[in-house]
């Protein structure tokens, strides 16, 4: 039996150390094949260099233009042949329409005018700095085939393989301490019956200790009074901190976590991405609320990040992917987001047609309580990040402070309050720090602990 | 044996008490209709209007509180009028009005624009907007005016900043703009 299931063992491993050097080797054909491409695409035949192409390309056009999909503008994937079959344009038309196109407009060339139209006379800036090398260079990008395809599969080649060996070699370590630890089990019976049967063939007898004539322990407790009164007195105390500590977190959400309609993650926008807080929730400036962003907001940025794509050359982590945090999934939040803002991706319009995201609140004081966001955002300079926790490490929002009303007062007692520089406060600080004989002043000196400042 | 079980049925049934919290759903609360507000909250759900929704545009004709109307429309040839505009903001507090024009920035532009006006903010450097053009880009003849039309009605892939900013603050971000363009034409 023993052998067997080791045989297992190790077939089991050949098995997948076969299957981990097939991926790795595909994966590196798969690269080979991305650096054909790409030297494909800097060959190209219309003399341009698509890598600088690119460069260019993403500094100057990419604000507009797309290869795949229309923004503002056309898509612009082979955009040189398609105008020379369907519109008889040459290279020369677009050098002119590049360098001047309001121009063109203007002197009433048929499709200049015709597409000027067709987009809803969303005007393209002139370039006039840019060479025809500089157009040249563009054209060869926009006739280069996409490489994208080829790097997926290379990726996914990797993310398999190591996900591969990566989970088996710990079962392997846990099915072999498993094992290990069955024998020794099975090896102690063993051992323990052979030698009762030795004793019992040398006519040794096996004395068992018999407890019956003692006292059960419960009895002699019960007999020791003081004991019991003790042991009483204990459980009552211990009962009563735990009731007490139950019923102070009543009505107290913190770490509460609802899941939101749309999975907005914090993480990659306040985190990956350095967007500061106050570009979404702008009215914690001025307001008591700190706002939630309506969804214009939203669509500032993902009018044209209109996928998600993760981290520039990162495969998404085991983490995320074992959460379904995957690419994928985060697009089709991003669709939800159209979808509930009546943006048409297709045409690049909005379509008028609506529905309110119902966003469930997470931070919530109650009615007997005031707080004013702008309060503390902008006079006193608190970072959010005091009371809401790591934000941009949260990939899901949960509530990070008690938000109980002891929780305020201790910051008010150990917060100094930024004067210097605030003429509001030049006069209320001479009188109070004299009173204290204090230099800075925390802000339950400056009346943060009047029942009235909050409760009213 | 019997005392084992009995510790066993006790830490079960904390097992199971624990289990029963629930981070998606909110706490008991002691007195509800003490926490619940009687009058209307921001953002509440409502059944008088429509879709519910109780953030709504402002109705037509009506400015918010802070805001001026803007005069010029969101044409091609409105921007060109604009071009001409100048800041109507004190010039004797530029300094103040720079201070706060810089913080604005560095919240609501410089994400993509760049700290610098160079167009190298960091959505752009992790290549998830891109063709941002910087300030002192000769075709674009960015100015005070044509700065502050483009925070109000957005321009191509750039949406309309005017639900972020109230006009005072729009004028102040574009002369903070004006100002990192010199420093960048320098």
């Amino acid at each position: 039996m023993k052998k067997v299931t080791y045989r297992n063992q190790i077939s089991k491993v050949l098995g997948i150390s076969l299957v981990v050097f097939l991926l790795s080797s595909i994966s590196l054909f798969a690269q080979d094949e991305v650096a054909a491409v790409e030297a494909a695409a800097t060959e190209d035949t219309s003399g341009g260099d698509a890598a600088k192409g690119k460069a260019l390309f993403n500094q100057n056009c990419a604000a507009c233009h797309a290869m795949d999909r229309k923004m503002t503008g056309p898509a612009l994937r082979n955009v040189e042949a398609r105008l020379a079959e369907d519109e008889g344009l040459d290279r020369e038309w677009l050098y002119a329409w590049i360098k001047n196109s309001p121009g063109m407009i203007k002197s009433g060339d048929s499709y200049a005018v015709k597409t000027y139209a067709e987009y809803n006379q969303a005007a393209m800036t002139a370039f006039p700095t840019l060479s025809n090398g500089d157009i040249d260079n563009i054209l060869a990008y926009t006739a280069a085939p996409p490489p994208t395809p080829a790097v997926a599969t290379a990726v996914a080649g990797d993310v398999a393989s190591s996900n591969a060996s990566g989970g088996i070699s710990n079962e392997i370590i846990l099915g072999a301490l498993v094992l290990i630890f069955g024998l020794l089990v099975m090896m102690l019976f063993l051992v323990n019956k052979t030698l009762r049967r030795i004793a019992e063939a040398n006519g040794v007898a096996v004395v068992k200790e018999d407890a019956e004539k003692r006292t059960p322990i419960w009895k002699a407790f019960a007999k020791n009074q003081f004991l019991v009164l003790c042991t009483v007195i204990f459980l009552l105390l211990g009962s009563a901190y735990f009731a007490y500590g139950w019923m102070m977190q009543v009505g107290v959400d913190q770490g509460y976590a609802p899941i939101q309609p749309i999975h907005y993650s914090h993480k990659i926008h306040a985190g990956t991405n350095k967007i500061e807080c106050k570009y979404c929730h702008s009215s914690a400036r001025k307001s008591k609320h700190s706002g939630i962003p309506s969804l214009n907001v939203c669509m500032n940025c993902h009018k044209s990040i209109y996928e998600y794509t993760g981290t520039e050359g990162e495969a998404p982590s085991q983490e995320d992917l074992a959460n379904g945090y995957t690419n994928e999934f985060y697009t089709g939040e991003i669709k939800k987001l159209y979808a509930a803002v009546g943006w048409d991706e297709e045409n690049q319009k909005y379509t008028g047609d609506t529905t309110p995201v119902e966003w469930v609140r997470i931070h919530n004081l109650p009615d007997f309580a005031y707080f004013n966001h702008s309060q503390h955002v902008e006079v006193g300079q608190i970072e959010c990040q005091t009371c809401h926790g790591p934000v941009e490490e949260m990939e899901i929002m949960y509530q990070y402070s008690p938000l109980t009303m002891g929780w305020c007062i201790n910051c008010h007692r150990e917060t100094n309050v930024k004067v210097e520089g605030n003429e509001y406060y030049a006069k209320i600080h001479e009188e109070l720090s004299k009173k204290y004989g204090v230099e800075t002043l925390t802000a339950a000196q400056m009346g943060g602990l009047e029942c009235g400042k909050c409760h009213y | 044996m019997n005392s084992l079980k009995k510790i066993g049925i006790v830490f079960g049934l904390l097992a199971v008490l624990v289990s029963c919290q629930d981070n998606s759903k909110p706490n008991y609360q002691y007195m509800p209709n003490m926490y619940e507000p009687v009058g209307y909250e921001t953002y509440e759900e409502v059944d008088f209007l429509p879709n519910g929704q109780e953030a709504m545009l402002p109705p037509a004709n009506t400015v918010p509180r802070g805001w001026m109307p803007y005069g010029i429309e969101n044409t091609p040839e409105g921007k060109e009028l604009a071009r001409l505009n100048l800041s109507p903001l004190d010039s004797l507090q530029r300094d103040a009005n720079l201070v706060k024009g810089a913080e604005l920035y560095n919240i609501y532009c410089a994400i993509c624009h760049g700290p610098k006006g160079k167009g190298q903010g960091t959505l752009v450097k992790n290549e998830k907007i891109l063709g941002v053009p910087s300030y002192d880009d000769v075709a674009r003849n960015v100015t005070v005016g044509t700065s502050f039309h483009t925070i109000q009605y957005g321009l191509n892939s750039m949406g309309s900043y005017a639900s972020q900013m109230n006009t005072e603050e729009a004028w102040q971000v574009s002369e903070y703009v004006m100002q990192l363009k010199q420093d960048l034409t320098k």
